[in-house]
């Protein structure tokens, strides 16, 4: 049983299910909204890696995601530059900025972190909002193109768009799945579990902190620049913190600090919310409570709490005792991803 | 020069209802060692419950605030039970996360009980006073002079009585004074007590002279958030000297600066500050 079940087994089961997701839906909007949530997949992954890993709570993640979204626009649209080469520079310029406000508010930490991330996403979006001659201020950035052809390839339909954000999904999992199972990923968590100790054992915390940051800021800005493409107009609001909140709620939900979690997070919430349509503003009545009733009782998420069930399934078979399955998550997260 | 001293006293305003947000803040954080993200939720409610005890039941304006207060101070009481203190022992992440939950409801419940439109409540204070060529309304003077005693009401309260030492004792040393038998539990609750009333004070007192609608709170927390950092976080000194700062600043830099921009002036400012000394401005000793 366990053997057909197994991690690689599964990997190849959801990748050849997201392979085949455009045949199987009814129409091109469930297909549009799949690729929504794989865009935020990305930056959720992205958040993850600096939140989960290394225990820094940035609340300016959406800020970044937003100056891709409008590093992509404003290179496409206003200088008219190729598509690609704008992709990479925006990859470019987002992770310039992480390194730059990565540089300075890595000094700080636990809280002054939160704090301050928190204000720096403020100023992105204020300067978005009120920079109209940069940005298009209130009015937004329009007529943002779609990806340009790689050779015979096209990306104008929905159908394309799918597997484009798919491949980039695939991709940017796979990344962080190297870095967080590398010496680079153990030295993360190891901040994350005391600072102090990880400084003691000769780790260059700094050096480790702003490559997690820059990382971090590299998948927002990736995800910005295809969130841009797809959905093709952009407007402040999405620095604003209802996105950085939104985000948050994706990785809580998932599971902060495991791989599946914002894949899991973000495709469950973007699709409940679309059941819940019809509360439309409301709909914080229900995550609101949501989000603290997880972090209270399940504060690993969804994954989390498939993983503790497994392990409990698991040591009832051996008849061993658990002992202390509450602590120490670290060493099963490497485990178990 | 009018207009500078027009100005001073703008900032006078602003400054004593920003104090008021961060003095609620910085008690909290002195307690729990956790920013409570849910603070401008907290003020955003007070300005809400003021409003309607005014509009649909007719009380007095002052009657109303009272009401306000014990309400919102029951509303942080509630929080406290159901949020922080299970999350005693949860690293500091979760504290952070959950406030920002709270804050969602509460936000998206006030659009849906009083909509989201912006709302503006009456005064029993719209006089225009004029002192010395200064022109100004009455409730802006309130303003001054209700924080200004509540700030040394809340001084005499933690300095000259017992129950007030618990709570400076808890934020000096939880282990310490749950040792000498103070009941921390008791001490949390009635510190969030304080804190939210003193948020729904600020709110009702600042409302009439902007709106009340329900992001209302958002820049007001952002910036109390500035101000204990400013000022130290969990010191109550530097909490009612960086509001003013912050107040003076920001009306001064709408003179003198840009409009537009002077909502930005606080996070420059913090910033700043941060680049600086990342452990922010008069930090006390003993916090980790």
């Amino acid at each position: 049983m366990t053997s057909i079940f197994n991690k690689r087994n599964s990997i190849i089961f959801f990748v050849l299910l997201s392979l085949i997701f455009p045949a199987v839906v009814p129409n091109d909007y469930f297909l549009y909204l799949m690729t929504t949530a794989f865009i935020w997949v990305i930056a959720v992954s992205g958040l993850n890696i600096l939140a989960g890993y290394t225990g820094y709570l940035s609340l300016a993640h959406a800020g970044f995601f937003a100056i891709g979204a409008y590093s992509l626009g404003l290179l496409t649209v206003k200088v008219e530059m190729n598509y690609w080469i704008a992709f990479v520079l925006t990859l470019g310029i987002t992770s310039l900025s992480g390194l730059l406000v990565g540089l300075i508010a890595l000094r700080t930490k636990e809280h002054f972190f939160a704090i301050y991330t928190l204000c720096v996403g403020y100023i992105i979006y204020l300067v978005i909002d009120k920079w109209e001659g940069l940005t298009g201020g209130v009015r937004g950035l329009i007529g943002i193109p779609t990806p340009a052809n790689i050779g015979s390839l096209a990306f104008d339909s929905v159908h394309s768009q799918y597997y484009l954000v798919l491949f980039f999904m695939l991709l940017s999992l796979l990344i962080i799945y190297r870095i967080v199972h590398s010496l680079t990923g153990r030295t993360f968590i190891a901040i994350r579990n005391s600072e102090q100790l990880a400084t003691t054992i000769g780790v260059s915390t700094m050096k480790n902190k702003l490559l997690a940051f820059v990382l971090s800021t590299f998948f927002a800005g990736m995800s910005g620049a295809l969130y841009a493409s797809v959905i093709r107009f952009i407007g402040p609001e999405i620095a604003y913190t209802s996105v950085m909140f939104d985000l948050l709620m994706y990785l809580l939900v998932g599971g902060i600090g495991t791989i599946s979690g914002p894949i899991v997070g973000a495709i469950v919430i973007v699709w409940v919310s679309q059941q819940l349509q019809f509360l439309q503003e409301y709909r914080m009545l229900i995550f609101g409570p949501l989000l603290t009733l997880i972090i209270i009782f399940y504060p690993r998420g969804i994954v989390g709490a498939f993983i503790s069930l497994k392990t409990r399934a698991q040591a009832k078979k051996r008849k061993v005792p658990i002992v202390n399955e509450s602590l120490t998550p670290t060493q099963k997260q490497i485990e178990e991803g | 020069m009018d207009i500078l001293i027009q100005q001073l006293f703008n900032g006078l305003t602003i400054g004593s209802v920003y104090s008021l947000v961060a003095l609620g803040l910085t008690l909290v954080y002195g307690i729990l060692h956790i920013p409570n993200f849910a603070h401008g939720a907290l003020y955003m409610m007070g300005g809400y419950m003021t409003f309607t005890m005014m509009t649909k039941f007719g009380f007095h304006y002052w009657l109303a605030i009272l009401i306000a207060v014990v309400a919102v101070g029951l509303l942080g009481v509630l929080m406290e039970r159901f949020v922080f203190h299970p999350l005693r022992n949860a690293p500091p992440l979760h504290d952070k996360i959950a406030a920002i939950g709270i804050l969602l409801f509460l936000e998206s419940f006030a659009q849906l009980v009083w909509g989201g439109d912006y709302l503006t409540m009456p005064t029993p204070y719209n006089q225009v006073v004029s002192i010395f060529g200064l022109t100004f309304t009455m409730q802006r003077l309130l303003i001054i002079i209700a924080a200004i005693v509540i700030m040394i009401a809340l001084n005499l309260f933690l300095k000259k009585t017992f129950t007030g030492a618990t709570i400076i004792a808890m934020s000096q040393n939880r282990e310490g004074a749950n040792l000498v038998g103070i009941n921390t539990t008791k001490v949390a609750m009635l510190t969030f007590l304080i804190s939210g009333g003193l948020a729904a004070l600020a709110s009702s007192l600042a409302s009439p002279i902007n709106l009340v609608f329900p992001g209302m709170g958002h820049l007001v927390i952002l910036k109390a958030f500035v101000i204990i950092i400013l000022g130290g976080m969990g010191s109550i000194p530097g909490a009612i000297l960086g509001g003013y700062i912050l107040g003076f600043s920001e009306s001064l830099g709408a003179t003198y600066i840009s409009n537009d921009y002077k909502d930005i002036i606080a996070f420059i400012l913090l910033v700043l500050i941060l680049t600086i000394k990342p452990t922010g401005l008069f930090v006390k000793g003993g916090h980790t």
